[in-house]
């Protein structure tokens, strides 16, 4: 039976739902119980933002707060995992990735390759990702085309409570290392979740909105931002078709070409930085793969390149807007329009 | 069956004895194969030598079981064979051969057996210690016995990783024994300049483990420490941390011409300091076992080594279509 | 009746339903239309169906257009007698489009599914109407309480009507134990219980209709008439391909082309209902049950369970309907009930003429629903 919750409850329910029918999963990260050691509350932030609450009392030989030494715990969880866990370690914000990449990307996400097929690595990394809560540089990144760069990992981002609970079942089930990225200004987002588990595969975009004239590329808080795009240009005539990736590695390309041998306009917004970023690489997949499909040519929606900024003003003006998008889509379909038969 | 007069702790049988040598004596004939194969340019890529340093390796993973996990560093063949790897697929890594232990996916630097526990050689200075902070976590959650070792050299305990290993195993209490494989050199650099001529096992106090340094170059002095911090953590009782001062007598990496050693050093320490020699005279003299037996050991492990080699030279190179496969378990 | 102006709206049709496309307009302006006449085609992102007017009257203004997108609940025509001032009816629809606010219209404040405890599980139903005798409906393999979405709102209007899920499906529980057919008839029967309901129209589609059937003959107390949409059980034949492939598909693409042989026309089968169906199947323990059932009830690509003859025994209305291109379950397997029976088997339908001939079907039904007992 499915009911409505929030995106934040539903992976709380995911990881207590896993954590109960698998006693191999084990949960770790600076505060994801809180107060371990302390004079006061046990279970104090269950995570800073709360997500992991009240999974230590349910489970207290498998919720364990870390020092902040991420390079050791997070090579603690690529260790466990060659071991045979499957331990979830939080990285509380993707922009502590500079502190244990390597752990990551060399050891981790290289084991199974180097080792000639003869080790799996089944850890998953819970890491928050995304700007708009004024969090600045050093908290509110989008990073998933580093991870997405790497062989070897995988890497989800869901933008809704159904995909965020079945995408983490997924995730601790799959035997390869994944990056799960949760879009911090998702969290209290609602929908329809069930209550039972179940799994959303990977490399399976979704299809937000379907429409005829322009294919919109959008992942996680980007798929809601396009949707009000979407509404406002439904009243000018234009309809959009809004395809949300879900996972970057493996990526449902198929999906997009599919749209975009219908629409033959793509437009691709992303919250990551745009050189060498996400939408770069949609757009050039593309453009390889089905040039011959496109009637204009293809345009990326990205913040600029520079660093999140602090005041609400520059943040604002930096995430990509409803606005920005309707702006792209018009000057895609006016394009296209404008080029004789 | 007298056993050899060693201290108490590491009394070992004659079977144990010659086991040891034979480790050794294998890891020696690899490490010399390899330099020699190196020179003639057929060996690709990186290889770090562990000659010298065999003690270390057999002294403390002779204790280990197929279910202990040591993480080892980019100078892993020692802690491979010492381990129970097989020989020739190791050889065979080196080589790149599709017989290799990784299917030549690895390489020297990348060397493992998971079924045997061997968590890799690491290209990464400082990639181990978190690793085999996580096996300790695996065991403390299954609550088993098992145990981890992690081996760094003098300029890998310099790294971040291992500084928070040392503090993560604390805090977590968790069943891991770091080994500080301190041969004076940080590639080129001596601890003096690398790590300010400090006493490391001071780093290990600092985290609140017990620690203790010893002659790297003996094997009964290095496996009696082993064998106690291997049985503290065992019981539940937390990590330690453990220096074996030895020398290494390669390069860092096979073409390094090692200009920053004293004229004549490696030839000293062979002379003088050598821990086959130093085991052979200890138990030939204590009259445990008889010469002729530890030369019937070198011959073996000579033909071993040749086999080794000749067999990898022949082995198949992997499939080009090969480059795409094990990325994942599924994808 | 006269003077009175009416609402023709967007309906809506299962439970997630929030707006839908007007394709075409089926009466033109000026034509009388009666309750259940088809009006409009209407395109939703599940499906497509014919609204059917709710009301009696003159279809005096068509006022949405082909091609509009209407919220359900919003105005599609007006309905009035002939005499009402065309002045009047430009003012009602003025005002309505004033204060008409989508998602709060009564089409919108539908009823919800609810949940019932019994030995066999927890069973999701949807329950419509207000009053009338009971009447229960019973989806089959892989179906849902949406299946019934056309016919369960025209039949609310004079009875009160269960849609049921069996174990294994929608939102009931997906332990379905042995997954054989005793099983699934004791969860209705257990269903039948707990709400206290004593004597009800049973109506099954598919294995839904095998399962009716069963416990119409096993408990022949508690069945008012018999309704087989395309059902099981009155044939060996059966598309085991189509079971096959409908449990082990992982993906739209896998599932799409299997779910296409359920209907006609495979326009049918939008991106959405193929979503919805892969939702279900990938809740922990579906694909499990569905290949129990499968292969208690149709294993080797067969059906082991015949009861056509049996229906000889019932003494209750018993209705038939068919679609002519069924692709699962053969047309001919209609024909093979007693004379007595109610046998149509519809041109232009699949697998699924509660679906694709919603309209037929309610009308057929109705006519069963209605008709005297046979016996007292």
């Amino acid at each position: 039976m499915a009911r409505t919750i929030t995106y934040q409850q539903a992976i709380n329910e995911a990881l207590a739902q896993e954590m109960e029918r698998d006693p191999t999963v084990v949960l770790f990260g600076e505060d994801v119980s809180g107060g371990m050691g302390s004079p006061g509350e046990e279970d104090a932030w269950g995570g800073v933002l709360g997500v992991t609450k009240g999974l230590y009392p349910r489970f207290p030989d498998r919720v364990l707060d870390t020092p902040i030494s991420e390079s050791a715990y997070i090579g603690a969880a690529a260790g466990a995992a060659a071991a045979g866990l499957r331990p979830v370690a939080e990285l509380m914000f993707v922009d502590f990735l500079g502190v244990c990449f390597d752990q990551i990307f060399n050891q981790a996400a290289k084991f199974r390759y180097m080792f000639g097929g003869n080790a799996r690595t089944p850890i998953v990394i819970r890491t928050m990702w995304g700007a708009g809560i004024r969090a600045a540089s050093q908290h509110s990144q989008a990073l998933h085309p580093i991870f997405t760069h790497i062989p070897g990992l995988k890497v989800v981002a869901p933008s809704t409570p159904y995909d965020a609970k079945g995408l983490l079942i997924q995730a601790i089930r799959d035997d390869d290392p994944v990056i799960f990225l949760e879009h911090k200004v998702l969290y209290g987002t609602e929908g329809e979740v069930p209550e039972e588990q179940y799994t959303i595969p990977f490399g399976e975009a979704n299809f937000v909105r379907e429409g005829d004239d322009v294919t919109i590329v959008a992942l996680g808080r980007m798929a809601l931002v396009a949707q009000q795009a979407a509404a406002e240009l439904d009243g000018e005539g234009i309809s959009c078709e809004i395809i949300d990736p879900r996972t970057t590695s493996p990526l449902d390309l198929d999906s997009i070409l599919e749209s975009v041998a219908s629409t033959g306009h793509l437009i691709v917004v992303d919250e990551a930085n745009p050189r060498c970023g996400f939408a770069a690489d949609i757009v050039a997949q593309v453009a390889q793969a089905a040039f011959g499909d496109l009637k204009a040519a293809p345009r990326m929606v990205t913040p600029p390149h520079s660093p999140v900024p602090f005041s609400p003003v520059l943040e604002d003006a930096y995430v990509p807007s409803p606005d920005q998008i309707a702006a792209a889509v018009r000057e895609v379909s006016g394009a296209a329009r404008a080029r004789p038969a | 069956m007298s056993a050899v007069e060693t201290p108490a702790s590491s009394e070992l049988t004659r079977d144990e004895l010659l086991d040891a040598y034979r480790v050794m004596r294998t890891i020696r004939e690899f490490e010399e194969r390899v330099h020699l194969e190196f020179a003639t340019g057929e060996i690709p890529g990186f290889v770090h030598l562990y000659a010298g340093e065999e003690a270390i390796a057999a002294g403390v993973c002779l204790l280990l079981r197929d279910d202990d996990y040591v993480a080892s560093t980019h100078r892993g063949h020692g802690h491979a064979i010492a381990k129970g790897c097989d020989v020739k697929g190791m050889m065979a890594e080196i080589y790149g051969k599709k017989t290799g232990l990784c299917h030549g996916k690895g390489g020297s630097m990348h060397i493992a057996d998971l079924s045997r526990g061997m968590l890799g050689a690491n290209g990464i200075v400082g990639g181990g210690p978190p690793l085999a902070c996580g096996v300790g976590l695996n065991a403390r959650v299954r609550q088993s016995d098992q145990v981890a070792v992690s081996f760094t050299g003098d300029g890998g305990s310099n790294q971040g990783t291992f500084l928070e290993s040392l503090n993560l195993a604390a805090a977590w209490h968790l069943p891991v024994v770091f080994v500080i494989e301190n041969n004076g050199y940080a590639e080129s650099t001596s601890p003096n300049f690398h790590q300010a001529g400090v006493d490391l096992i001071k780093r290990g106090e600092g985290c609140g483990l017990p620690g203790i340094s010893v002659d790297g170059f003996d094997f009964f002095a290095v496996r009696e420490v082993a064998s106690e911090a291997i049985a503290r953590a065992r019981a539940g009782g937390g990590a330690t941390l453990i220096e074996c001062k030895a020398s290494r007598y390669f390069g860092h990496f096979e073409g390094d011409q090692q200009t920053y050693r004293a004229p004549g050093e490696v030839e000293e320490l062979r002379r003088t300091r050598d821990c086959l020699l130093a085991f052979a005279g200890r138990v030939t003299s204590a009259g445990a076992i008889d010469p002729g037996e530890l030369e019937a050991i070198d011959e073996q492990t000579r033909a071993l080594i040749d086999e080794a080699v000749a067999e990898a030279k022949a082995a198949p190179e992997p499939d080009p279509s090969d480059v795409g496969t094990d990325v994942y378990v599924s994808y | 009746m006269s003077g009175e102006i009416l609402k023709l709206g967007m309906p809506k049709w299962g439970l997630s339903m929030t707006e839908g496309h007007l394709l075409a307009w089926l009466v033109d302006e000026g034509t009388e239309v009666a309750v259940g006449d088809e009006v409009a085609d209407v395109e939703t992102d599940k499906l497509n169906g014919s609204v059917e007017s709710p009301v009696a009257g003159v279809l005096r203004r068509r006022v949405a257009s082909p091609g509009d997108l209407i919220p359900v609940g919003g105005l599609l025509a007006v309905v009035a007698d002939p005499d009402v001032a065309d002045a009047d009816i430009d003012a009602f629809v003025a005002e309505f489009q004033a204060s008409f606010v989508p998602g709060e219209s009564e089409e919108d404040a539908g009823p919800a599914p609810e949940n019932v405890r019994v030995p066999a599980g927890t069973l999701r139903y949807l329950r419509q109407g207000e009053a009338g005798e009971p009447v229960v409906l019973l989806h089959g393999f892989g179906g849902d309480l949406n299946n019934w979405l056309f016919v369960a709102p025209a039949l609310a209007a004079d009875h009160v009507v269960y849609a049921l899920e069996l174990p294994g499906h929608g939102g009931s529980s997906k332990d379905v134990g042995a997954g054989d057919l005793e099983s699934l008839v004791n969860a209705v029967q257990q269903f039948l219980d707990a709400l206290e309901l004593e004597r009800v129209h049973l109506v099954g589609h598919s294995l839904g209709g095998l399962v009716a059937a069963s416990l119409a003959l096993r408990s022949p107390g508690r069945a008012r008439s018999l309704t087989l949409v395309a059902s099981a059980g009155l044939g060996e034949e059966i598309n085991g391909e189509y079971l096959d492939r409908f449990i082990s598909a992982g993906s739209r693409r896998e599932l799409k082309p299997a779910l296409e042989l359920l209907f006609a026309d495979s326009g049918q089968v939008t991106r959405q209902l193929v979503d919805d169906v892969l939702k279900y199947k990938r809740i922990d323990g579906v694909d499990a049950a569905l290949r129990s059932i499968a292969d208690q009830i149709f294993g080797g690509g067969q059906q082991h369970v015949l009861i056509g003859d049996r229906l000889a025994e019932l003494e209750i209305p018993v209705l038939v309907v068919w679609g002519a291109e069924d692709r699962i379950l053969p047309a001919e397997h209609a024909r093979r009930v007693p004379e007595s029976a109610d046998v149509h088997v519809l041109d232009g339908s699949g697998h699924s003429p509660h679906m694709e001939a919603s309209g037929d079907v309610n009308r057929l039904m109705q006519l069963t629903l209605e008709s005297k007992e046979i016996s007292s």
